[in-house]
């Protein structure tokens, strides 16, 4: 019994120690060269640390890179600082932590650095763990800076130790790269390389083969060239796509940011300069929903959809109940005063909540991309916004144009006094329109809060941007707001690396203006008798 | 409407008021800041400035109420104007230090020497000298208002699309301005003045005279639109604000009006820019935010449109109430002035100039006429 709980706590003492992780005793020379003062005797350090690469000497030159390594002039102890925030340090020597007193850091040179680098790199290419071996050639691949990769001999003999496939052909790519920068390889040699870097076909290998364009064999110089040519258009191509889906999500936004504006404003004539705030309260209520309950973000994301249009337009219903209505008929009038209400909103927000942004918590469905092909990845939150701006558009086209309501809002936009002899309730109208283009704000709001920061001057950002679209598909005109929303965006998007953003978005708004003098009433005007006044 | 038919004397009864009045508070502040530093009655030089800015905020009202009060045009961007004066006049500003920059550079300003840019732009070539500086004043803002309002109203644009599309223009400056390679100084803008016409802008004396200067300009544009006003060409844009189209029909051309008087208004707002810069010693892109065109346009609704002197006393008011705000509770300014909005458009049509006419029963009854 006795002997059994001696051995238990000998098992407990020896495991505490090993959590103590680095206590291991370094040679007395290899701690004085750590800790002189002198950059230069750190050379030493890291070839001693490179004779034998074990565990705990990867550790420490990985420390030594980052600047964590600390050493005590007086005794030339060796401390390892907790990160670079903390004021902690652990003692190699005996693993014992002590906060709060003076020591020297170990520092390196950038050219020891970048052979600590080196020697990581070679260390966990060789290491034993496959899946350790594929992050490093991975890494080695895609990093840009060219002396990373290590030297021929080291690579050949590891390439000849690998038994994985993928591993082995990645290996051989990062072996192409090195002789194709070497000036000794022959010609042959240099075109079986170029095929294998065209194959793979990163920024990297585009670089290299650019390189290669200029050989004096004017065989290597032409195959190189055809296959850099071919590379280069892939990678065009996919920027295209790219380009014309980041057009499409920012399309989409837009779209959704200006079809509630299409309903208040186009159908309805009433202008609503509050409308960016009542988007801002969609985007806020989704940051509620997801206080109040942290655990399950994706639940609070679906139910914020209906809160939202439920906060949004019931907010919208009070603005038109208490000032829209007594100002019909003086557009000038109403816009000024829905321009002081979305002032009020701006900074109720801002004393209610805060001036700074809100972070509003991505739900895991929602992270992470879609590889499509090669260098042509897509993001799931902006992917999934394109499809709920387009469930949002049907469902409103669906209720303008089967629903009652709709029957009812599209009789008193064209025709009120006629409508009311009908015996519709103009003013009842006007109410649930007002406030269905404000709920989809608030809708709006949700699809904001996902892709921007969340804060009072969200909806700002957005109104400029949200007349713009209806005014350029027409007023009055669903399909023209949807349209017009994703022009903007692509044309935003494909303009935005030739001229900068803040210039392309000049250009389209001067572009708009000189588009509104050929065609005063937008892309798709609304024909007949409701189109004149 | 009866007024439109009746002739109206240039030099009536309230213009001699308000020129009278405005000349006499302005004596009175220059006059008690010119006391001596302990009595009770001397005016800090601090207020005099600050009223000064209020002066030229009350310049651009007046510029304001020419398009919106008689034309019926609601611009929302008019600060563009007042901005682009401002720049102008910071431009010569800045070139007039002269080697006194903090780099010390002869010929480049301090961003340009910061951003490494070595030669001059060509835009910022010959602004040392102040005639072409005052030339560029009224040219740059007239031509802006040109080029704008040639597109806009040649091809009809009005109502709520003209506000909106004017919103976007001093939106589209003010994302412009902030960009470094555009040369004016980007986000920071262009700061750190000295001289003004070789007297140090740092002075008691200066700040006064410039207070003066801008009480004088502030008469003088009053005359100016009030002669417009009452002309012919004044009859014809309440007529185009009223009646757009039987204007046109009658065989006027509705869009030169409109042009004429919006590059005038414009001018005005220039050189109240241009007034402006030197009092607060500051110009950045912040001018053209849209914010700051809406803040004049409540000044002018407040004080009551379609009166040019309604402009002024509304500027007066609502700058007064923002200081005293943004002093005292600062986050309350901007639900005191969205809700000076709401009650200004639902109860008070005719702002407090319209009160006060009521109240005293002047005798003109310049009634605006409300066409939506």
């Amino acid at each position: 019994m006795r002997k059994a709980f001696c051995m238990l706590a000998a098992v407990l003492l020896m495991s505490t120690a090993y959590a103590g992780e680095p206590n291991y005793e370094l040679s007395e020379s290899l701690k004085a060269s750590l800790a002189d003062s002198k950059v230069k005797s750190r050379d030493q350090a890291i070839a001693m640390l490179a004779e034998d690469l074990s565990e705990q000497h990867i550790s420490l030159l990985g420390k030594l890179k980052s600047g964590l390594v600390y050493a005590d002039a007086a005794t030339s102890e060796i401390y390892i600082r907790e990160d670079a925030a903390s004021d902690c340090y652990i003692r190699l020597a005996d693993a014992q932590q002590i906060c709060g007193i003076k020591l020297r850091r170990s520092g390196v040179s950038t050219l020891q650095k970048k052979k600590i680098e080196a020697l990581l790199l070679s260390s966990s290419l060789s290491s034993s763990d496959p899946e350790k071996r594929a992050a490093a050639v991975k890494n080695l691949l895609e990093s840009e800076a060219q002396s990373e990769i290590p030297s021929e001999q080291i690579l050949e003999q590891i390439i000849s130790k690998e038994n994985r496939r993928d591993i082995y052909l990645n290996l051989k790519v990062a072996m192409a790269l090195i002789k194709s920068a070497d000036e000794k390889t022959g010609p042959q040699e240099l075109i079986d390389c170029i095929d294998i870097l065209e194959d793979y076909g990163n920024a990297r290998c585009i670089s290299a083969l650019a390189a290669l364009k200029n050989h004096p064999n004017p065989e290597v110089a032409s195959h190189a060239a055809s296959a850099a040519a071919n590379l280069e258009f892939k990678q065009e191509v996919a920027d295209f796509f790219e380009k014309i889906f980041f057009g499409l999500s920012l399309g989409s936004v837009l779209v959704l940011a200006a079809v509630g504006l299409a309903i208040t404003f186009g159908v309805m004539g009433v202008i609503n300069m509050a409308h960016g705030e009542l988007i801002m309260l969609g985007a806020y209520t989704v940051w509620g929903l997801q206080q109040l309950m942290p655990q399950s973000l994706s639940t609070a994301l679906f139910l914020s959809i209906p809160c939202a249009f439920m906060v949004s337009a019931s907010v919208g219903m009070l603005i038109e109940h208490l000032v829209i209505r007594h100002l019909s008929g003086r557009p000038l009038e109403t816009l000024l005063a829905t321009f002081g209400i979305s002032l009020i909103l701006q900074q109720l927000v801002r004393t209610l909540f805060s001036p700074l942004n809100r972070a509003v918590a991505t739900p895991e469905f929602l992270q992470g991309s879609v590889q499509i092909a090669d260098n042509l990845s897509i993001t799931c939150n902006r992917l999934s916004i394109i499809f709920f701006c387009l469930f949002v558009f049907a469902v409103i086209l669906l209720v303008m144009k089967k629903t009652r309501l709709g029957l009812e809002v599209r009789a008193v936009s064209q025709n009120r006094p006629i409508a009311r002899a009908m015996g519709i309730r103009a003013q009842r109208v006007d109410l649930m329109t007002f406030g269905l283009g404000s709920g989809i704000a608030g809708v709006a709001g949700v699809a904001l809060s996902q892709i921007t920061n969340v804060g009072p001057n969200l909806g700002q950002s957005y109104i400029i941007d949200s007349f713009m679209v209806v005014v350029f598909g027409g007023s009055g005109n669903l399909f023209g707001t949807l349209a017009g929303g994703f022009i903007m965006g692509i044309a935003n998007k494909l303009l935005e690396p030739v001229s900068g953003a803040m210039l392309s978005k000049i250009i389209i708004l001067i572009a708009l203006i000189l588009f509104i003098q050929k065609h005063p009433r937008g892309l798709f005007p609304q024909r007949g008798r409701a189109a004149e006044d | 409407m009866n007024e439109l038919t009746v002739q109206e004397k240039f030099l009536s009864g309230e213009t001699k008021s308000f020129i009278l009045v405005t000349a006499l508070l302005g004596a009175v502040v220059v006059m008690l800041s010119l006391m001596p530093e302990g009595s009770f009655i001397h005016l800090p030089v601090y207020v005099v400035n600050l009223l000064g800015k209020y002066v030229t905020y009350a310049i651009l009202a007046l510029s304001v109420d020419l398009v919106w009060g008689y034309l019926g045009i609601l611009t929302l961007g008019h600060c563009v104007f007042f901005a682009l004066g401002g720049y102008v006049m910071g431009m010569y500003l800045t070139r007039s230090i002269g080697a006194q920059g903090v780099y010390g550079d002869p010929l480049l300003p301090d961003f340009m020497v910061f951003l490494n840019w070595h030669e001059l732009p060509w835009y910022w070539q010959g602004l040392q000298y102040f005639p072409l500086a005052a030339l560029l004043i009224i040219c740059v803002p007239a031509l802006l208002a040109y080029v704008f309002g040639r597109l806009a109203f040649f091809s009809r644009v009005s109502g709520v699309y003209l506000s909106i599309i004017t919103q976007a223009l001093t939106y589209a400056m003010m994302l412009a301005f902030f960009l470094n390679e555009l040369g004016f100084g980007g986000n920071n803008g262009l700061t750190d003045f000295k001289t003004l016409l070789g007297f140090s802008l740092q002075t008691d004396g200066m700040r006064i005279l410039l207070f003066a200067l801008s009480v004088v300009t502030l008469c003088l544009c009053y005359l100016l639109c009030r002669s417009v006003v009452v002309s012919k060409l004044g009859r014809l844009c309440i007529a185009v604000r009223d009646a757009e189209n039987r204007v046109r029909f009658i065989g006027y051309r509705v869009e030169n009006i409109k042009l004429l008087i919006f590059v005038l208004s414009a001018v005005i707002a220039g050189i109240a820019g241009a007034l402006y810069v030197p009092q607060v010693g500051i110009i950045n892109p912040s001018e053209f935010s849209p914010v700051n065109s809406i803040e004049i346009i409540v000044c002018v609704a407040l004080g009551g449109r379609g009166r040019l002197y309604g402009a002024v006393i509304g500027a007066f008011l609502v700058h007064i109430a923002k200081t005293m705000f943004t002093n005292l509770m600062p986050e309350f300014w901007l639900f005191a002035l969205g809700a000076l909005f709401v009650l200004v458009t639902l109860f008070l049509k005719d702002g407090v100039a319209g009160l006060l006419c009521v109240h005293l029963k002047t005798g003109s009854t310049e009634t605006l006429t409300d066409k939506a």
